[in-house]
């Protein structure tokens, strides 16, 4: 695969994972996870064959269709976090810091993982410094099963160079959905806990 | 037939039918009496032999192949099988007292034949994604469908999700280090990464902060049952790794990390249950040290000595939290917290839960004549043999938790002058109370039982056992 294709890739995921941190929207939230699956489909593609990447790639679709059709079907939404930090310049702050560490670990991931390029290694590492930071500043139930597959969609492309299993990648597809189950589980269960709060 | 149908397949399958069954009663009875014959079975028929019942000749294979994979439960896992299942009957039987059987039973079923599992897949790595697949399961049994999740429980899957990573890329950095154990960078970054992945799993220091507040937020008995299975699995897959690598197995170095994390564990939690004021918080505490406890058995000088008390913390830590889970549910059922303040005074009117709890607290903190006194105290002769600061120490974190048993079994008993004393428990309550409390005494008195469990040790690792 051309390299070029690879850097767009991490863009992408640069870009969403940015995103993610900034926005409150939960539809733009599961947007930005959809397409932070294509650009995770991208970098595996340069190393696994087309099928099974695809099957990554529908597996994080999956994902947010499961979170996005919980979301959808509550009358009153959750209400806003209100936690430190809030402010949107603080978190780009911090967000480059990941960046900066990320671009400073990158050259020593490369030589622990054999056969893996510089980009994968940037995009792997992004998603799983950009998912940690932001599982350090949420309690929401969807915007920490976002942040879950955020890491684990980071160390499912690192992790990528180094195994090409079938069996292997079809239980990380499972828990993938797994996480997404769970998440919609304790969507619900806030979300009922608060209607039942509301009408007594 | 083999094995791994047997003690995998069949509680799996079986959690789907219990599922079906609307009665609490049933579903109690059912589950505890199937997980008591997987325990009894594991015990009396011997796996890769031919067995002859009249005319019929049976052997259970000990392999049971998946996609390429391998499920392995040979003679030597059956010592694990038979304590496992053994404990997790007692378990659900009583759960119908905790009015809980309906989600214990199905989800502790599939919990159980996962982490099993996880001891059993090869290649082991697999062993990571299957008890991941477990935490993902045990989010429904701690919070039920019209409860906020609370922060205790997103802590938790977030740290458990997190141990996942680690251990397989650990696993991977592992193979490299057995192909040239002299590269020291790599087996830097291997035991990094591995202990990571422990600490998230285990939920050591500074890691544990999710067990005191799931306890505080969780049904107290879905609670237990998950700080009794995961981190029990967790120190035998730990044990695993040690028997596996000669290299982990034979360097100091892990054994001087072990021995201060299982200290700093043990103490700082011990220290904490002294200042608590919430009994839900404090058997969070209990457990924690009790994970401390097992990390620091497993790093005495003699391996066999090490695997054995490792093994035999097994039972004070499934019966004491077992009555201590099942007390808080009953006594949660009789008043609006578990908040100190609330408790107050309720062993006049709770006599056998107050007991049962302070029976539990003391017996995790290793005082005689109780379950935990006889192999705590081993474990405290061997670590003083180590170091004498060590055992000062541990001695410390025994007492804080003492102190915070004791501090709990004076707010129990604290009531205003002249109030009426009376039972309120039902009679059901009564008897697995008292059996439990009996049991801790029992157990504490008669250390002979420990013979069952270390006459068959040596078989159940290769290496680490001999």
């Amino acid at each position: 695969m051309p390299e070029q294709i690879l850097w767009f890739a991490v863009l992408i995921v640069l870009m969403t994972s940015i995103t993610f941190l900034l926005v409150r929207d939960w539809r733009i939230s599961l947007a930005i996870l959809a397409f932070q699956f294509l650009g995770m489909f991208l970098l595996v593609n340069s190393l696994w064959p087309l099928g099974m990447s695809t099957a990554k790639l529908i597996t994080g679709w999956m994902t947010a269709a499961i979170l996005g059709m919980t979301q959808s079907s509550f009358v009153i939404f959750p209400q806003q976090e209100g936690s430190w930090p809030e402010g949107r310049t603080f978190r780009l702050f911090i967000a480059a810091l990941v960046i900066i560490a990320v671009i400073s670990l990158a050259p020593s991931v490369l030589t622990w993982l054999p056969g893996i390029s510089l980009p994968v290694t940037y995009g792997g590492l992004i998603l799983i410094g950009m998912g940690m930071l932001h599982l350090g500043i949420t309690i929401q139930p969807l915007r920490v099963t976002i942040s879950l597959l955020t890491v684990l969609c980071g160390f499912e492309i690192l992790y990528a160079s180094i195994e090409n299993s079938i069996l292997v990648a079809a239980l990380l597809s499972v828990i993938n959905l797994g996480l997404a189950l769970v998440g919609a589980y304790l969507l619900i269960a806030s979300q009922s806990a608060r209607v039942q709060k509301e009408s007594e | 037939m083999s094995a791994p149908v047997i003690w995998l397949g069949i509680p799996a399958v079986a959690a789907v039918i219990l599922w079906a069954i609307r009665s609490e009663r049933w579903t109690a009875i059912l589950g505890g009496s199937l997980a008591m014959f997987l325990s009894l079975l594991a015990i009396s028929i011997p796996i890769d032999q031919a067995i002859l019942i009249g005319n019929l000749s049976i052997r259970i294979a000990p392999v049971f192949e998946i996609f390429g994979r391998r499920f392995i439960l040979s003679s030597s896992d059956q010592l694990i099988l038979f304590l496992i299942y053994g404990i997790v009957s007692f378990w659900f039987f009583s759960s119908s007292v905790a009015r809980i059987s309906h989600r214990l039973v199905p989800l502790g079923f599939i919990i159980t034949s996962l982490l099993l599992g996880s001891l059993a897949v090869e290649p082991f790595l697999y062993a990571a994604l299957l008890i991941e697949l477990a935490v993902l399961i045990a989010i429904p049994l701690l919070v039920p469908m019209d409860q906020k999740p609370g922060k205790g429980l997103i802590r938790f899957l977030i740290f458990q999700t997190l141990a996942m990573p680690f251990i397989l890329l650990s696993g991977f950095l592992l193979s490299g280090v057995e192909a040239s154990p002299a590269d020291v960078n790599l087996v830097i970054q291997a035991g990094v990464l591995l202990g990571l992945g422990f600490a998230f799993l285990l939920a050591v220091f500074p890691f544990y902060t999710w067990i005191p507040m799931v306890c505080e937020e969780a049904h107290p008995y879905a609670a237990g049952f998950v700080l009794m299975i995961f981190p029990t699995i967790g120190i035998l897959f730990g044990l695993s790794f040690l028997d596996r690598y000669t290299f982990l197995r034979e360097s100091r170095q892990l054994y001087e990390v072990l021995r201060f994390i299982g200290i700093i564990t043990l103490t700082t939690a011990g220290i904490w249950a002294m200042f608590q004021n919430h009994a839900g918080r404090l058997m969070g505490y209990a457990s924690i040290v009790a994970t401390g406890l097992s990390i620091l058995a497993m790093t005495l000088p003699n391996a066999g000595t090490a695997v054995g008390l490792v093994f035999l913390l097994i039972i004070p830590r499934a019966l004491g939290l077992g009555v201590w889970s099942l007390a808080l549910t009953i006594l949660q059922n009789n008043v609006p917290s578990l908040d100190f303040r609330t408790i107050k005074g309720q062993a006049r009117s709770l006599p056998f839960v107050s007991a049962a709890i302070l029976g539990a607290s003391f017996s995790l903190a290793g005082v005689v004549p109780l379950v935990g006194f006889p192999i705590q105290y081993s474990l405290w002769q061997g670590l003083g043999q180590v170091s004498i600061p060590l055992g000062i120490w541990f001695g410390i974190g025994m007492l804080g938790l003492l102190v915070g048993g004791l501090r709990a079994a004076v707010v129990l008993v604290t009531a205003p002058a002249n109030t009426f004393r009376h039972s309120s428990e039902s009679w059901g309550e009564r008897i697995l109370l008292g059996l439990g409390v009996v049991a801790l005494f029992l157990f504490g008195l008669v250390p002979q039982w420990s013979r069952l469990i270390l006459d068959k040790l040596p078989a159940v690792f290769e290496r680490l056992g001999k």
